[in-house]
């Protein structure tokens, strides 16, 4: 029974930390990109616009829910859910924090403790593509349509590379358990982190995720000026904001995942032990600062084309992250 | 029955890009047939923004003939004014005064960084670099700033009249915040190229695409720096001088491919080259009256108008019938921003042209586009898009 509380507490506390990290997440990009760009972001509503997600929040909800005439109506509803829930799902076996014992119960430091969760997590994100093309195709809009055919080569492109570059650190910890994998960590040489020895691999990581995430510069399939808006052109209200929502969860989950399985997770930064004790606060600093570099990114960097954008990702990322296999392969015969 | 199986067959397909798309600049269309990613055919389709400026123009006086012209391009209108002028003042056979000449070239160059600031934001943002677009702002902001303070109005500015201009510089604050400006505009430039002109990725989407050769550039009466980015130096300030051109030194800058990317390059050498001469025209401003004394074309002094007879009597005829041009025909062209802007107008003698037509670059560019992008992907058609610069406003007039 306590059992049970313990899990549906979590559960209350996780979506909704994480419901309110996506509506501050788009403040901080905002604000952060606004800063970079000698303007000053959002600054209207409450002390430097600190109000205005909820304010954003609160018209999406209110807004009509247009349906196209010939839009597949169920496949139209159906598929910001399904990318929602893909993103959703994946935050289960993110590990914020080591497991510690109230009394005799262990308090896992993630919702659901999966021995396969990086594999869990590269499952759900790809079950977000269909909710990408599904809502392309019902749309009944070219420019839909099109945006959701670039996103879904994209995704399957970058899965695979994304997916190869992880190999490196499973080889490295012998893990999927994402818990298990920032404990190995610890002890890895020389920092503590696994994106030294396994460089070219958190690097393949990071850009990958930029292309999984459909971030600024592989914003291909919502690229305004091409697109309009890509494969949400003809959402709007709360369908819209799914997709939104989804978007940022997606960013939040693959920043997490490269922390747990690059950056220490929820271990201090190598030196820095002494200003905080290992805790949450430590994973959620490093995932705020990949946040910070996603932003400036986006308002540093022009959009790559299509085809440019396939030939990086199979003619570049894809043999060096099975390079770096065989190299990781030969690192563990040989010590 | 006998069932034959079909094979399987792929079509193309058609989208409309535009009138209402937010890389269009404007209300283009673009229809395109694309084959996946890749354009099969792509057929511009102007006229959305026709309001008739020429027609209207054979119903005003030359005089009220101005204001039009700001909403041809009105991304620089003081250029258009510029050209205007230039063309009716040939017609009338009067020349500016020196100031006059003076002030026009410095208000027609801050007009071109304007535009080509203008330019260079949407360019950007259209190929995806976000920051350059608000970076430009804050210096076309300046300049704004500087033509409300000089004539009443930002965009739409009327300032030049035939004969000189309406009226003159308002301080010499005025002329130290432009010289300010033109200070520290060099180093804005640079810092808009160290976010582009060495970037990877703005270089794989500009280089090689959209090229157009020195002999196609010519045949399809190309001007401007759409011209000279295909290897053609050809700039109509250089080699048929008007206002004090003749006066200032200035290079004209040459491309070499004829790509996306060596027109980039041109106008951002523009950029300099007008900071240049408008450094020169602060420094060289003569003194003087700013508009020529020629009671039978031009309005007279507002005082003169009240205490003189003769004074009100031109005016007065001015004003209703509009200065009488002798009877002829003439094409006078002037280089603004977009390329070699010509106006031919055809007098009957009286105070209203029989008919003005204009050339419009952008008019002549939109024509090349449909070429341009056939057998890139999409992405370029947007990156072309950008670099023949085209204001529709001036394109369907």
């Amino acid at each position: 029974m306590l059992n049970l509380i313990i899990i549906l507490v979590k559960i209350a506390v996780v979506i909704s930390i994480a419901l309110l990290h996506v509506a501050y997440a788009s403040y901080f990009e905002r604000k952060v990109i606004g800063h970079m760009q000698v303007r000053m972001g959002p600054m209207e509503v409450g002390w430097h616009g600190l109000l205005q997600p909820i304010a954003d929040g609160i018209k999406l909800l209110f807004k009509e829910d247009i349906i196209p005439a010939n839009a597949d109506r169920h496949v139209f509803m159906i598929a910001p859910m399904i990318c929602f829930f893909g993103a959703m799902s994946s935050i289960v076996v993110v590990p914020f924090f080591g497991s510690f014992k109230i009394g005799a119960y262990t308090v896992g430091g993630s919702l659901a403790d999966l021995n396969i969760g990086l594999l869990f997590i590269l499952a759900m994100s790809s079950l977000g593509a269909y909710g990408v093309i599904l809502s392309g195709w019902a749309s009944n809009s070219k420019y839909a349509f099109l945006g959701s055919l670039r996103s879904s080569a994209q995704v399957i492109s970058y899965e695979v590379a994304m997916g190869l570059s992880l190999i490196g650190v499973i080889m490295l910890s012998g893990s999927l358990n994402l818990s298990d994998i920032v404990e190995a960590q610890a002890s890895a040489w020389p920092l503590g982190w696994y994106a030294v020895p396994q460089f070219p691999g958190f690097a393949i990581f990071c850009i990958a995720a930029l292309a999984e995430t459909n971030r600024t510069p592989f914003d291909l399939p919502e690229a305004e000026s091409e697109l309009v808006a890509g494969y949400f052109a003809e959402y709007s209200g709360f369908r819209f904001a799914l997709f939104f929502m989804a978007e940022y969860m997606g960013m939040f989950i693959m920043a997490a995942v490269a922390v747990a399985c690059f950056l220490g997770g929820w271990n201090p930064v190598p030196g820095l032990g002494w200003i905080f004790p290992p805790g949450v606060w430590w994973f959620l600093v490093k995932v705020y600062v990949l946040f910070f570099i996603y932003f400036w990114v986006r308002s540093t960097l022009p959009r790559y084309r299509y085809d440019q954008l396939m030939a990086l990702g199979w003619k570049f990322m894809i043999p060096i992250s099975l390079a770096n296999i065989i190299l990781t392969g030969l690192w563990k015969v040989v010590f | 029955m006998e069932t034959v199986a079909k094979p399987l067959e792929t079509r193309t397909l058609t989208v409309s890009m535009g009138p209402q798309h937010p890389a269009t600049h404007g209300v283009l269309r673009l229809v395109l047939e694309l084959d996946g990613e890749t354009v099969v055919e792509c057929t511009p389709h102007v006229g959305y923004l026709h309001r008739g400026i020429e027609k209207l123009s054979e119903h005003r006086t030359y005089l009220q003939i101005i204001p039009l012209t700001d909403r041809l391009d009105y991304i620089s209108s003081m250029s258009n004014n510029i050209g205007y002028c230039l063309a009716v003042e040939k017609l009338l056979g009067i020349e500016a005064p020196e100031r006059a000449k003076f002030i026009r070239t410095m208000a027609g160059e801050m007009s071109r960084i304007s535009s080509h600031l203008l330019w260079l934001a949407t360019h950007a943002l259209d190929i995806g670099a976000m920051t350059v677009f608000l970076y430009t702002f804050r210096e076309r902001e300046t300049i704004l700033g500087l033509f409300e303070r000089l004539c009443g109005a930002r965009l739409t500015v009327s300032y030049p009249r035939i004969g000189g201009v309406r009226n003159d510089i308002p301080d010499q604050d005025w002329l130290d915040e432009l010289k300010s400006f033109t200070d520290e505009f060099p180093g804005r430039i640079k810092e808009y190229e160290t976010l582009i002109n060495q970037n990877r990725i703005w270089i794989k989407r500009t280089k090689g695409i959209g090229v157009i050769g020195r002999e196609e550039a010519i045949n399809r009466g190309l001007s401007g720096a759409t011209l000279r980015g295909s290897g053609i130096d050809y700039d109509v300030r250089k080699y048929m001088p008007y206002d004090a051109y003749d006066q200032v030194e200035f290079e004209v800058p040459v491309g070499k491919e004829g790509d996306v990317y060596d027109r980039y390059r041109c106008r951002m050498i523009e950029l300099e080259q007008s900071n240049r001469i408008i450094r020169q025209c602060i420094d060289k401003m003569p003194s003087g009256p700013i508009l020529a004394e020629e009671m039978k074309y031009i309005l007279p002094a507002k005082e003169d108008v009240l205490s003189d007879m003769e004074h009100l009597i031109h005016h007065f005829v001015l004003v209703a019938e509009g200065p009488k041009a002798p009877v002829g025909e003439l094409y006078v062209s002037t280089e603004v921003p977009k390329g070699e802007l010509g106006f031919y107008i055809v007098s009957d003698g009286t105070g209203k042209p029989y008919r003005m037509h204009v050339r419009s670059p952008s008019f002549v560019h939109a024509s090349v586009l449909g070429r341009l992008s056939k057998g890139h992907m999409v992405a370029d058609v947007i990156a072309n898009i950008g670099t023949i610069d085209i204001v529709l406003g001036e394109c369907d007039r």
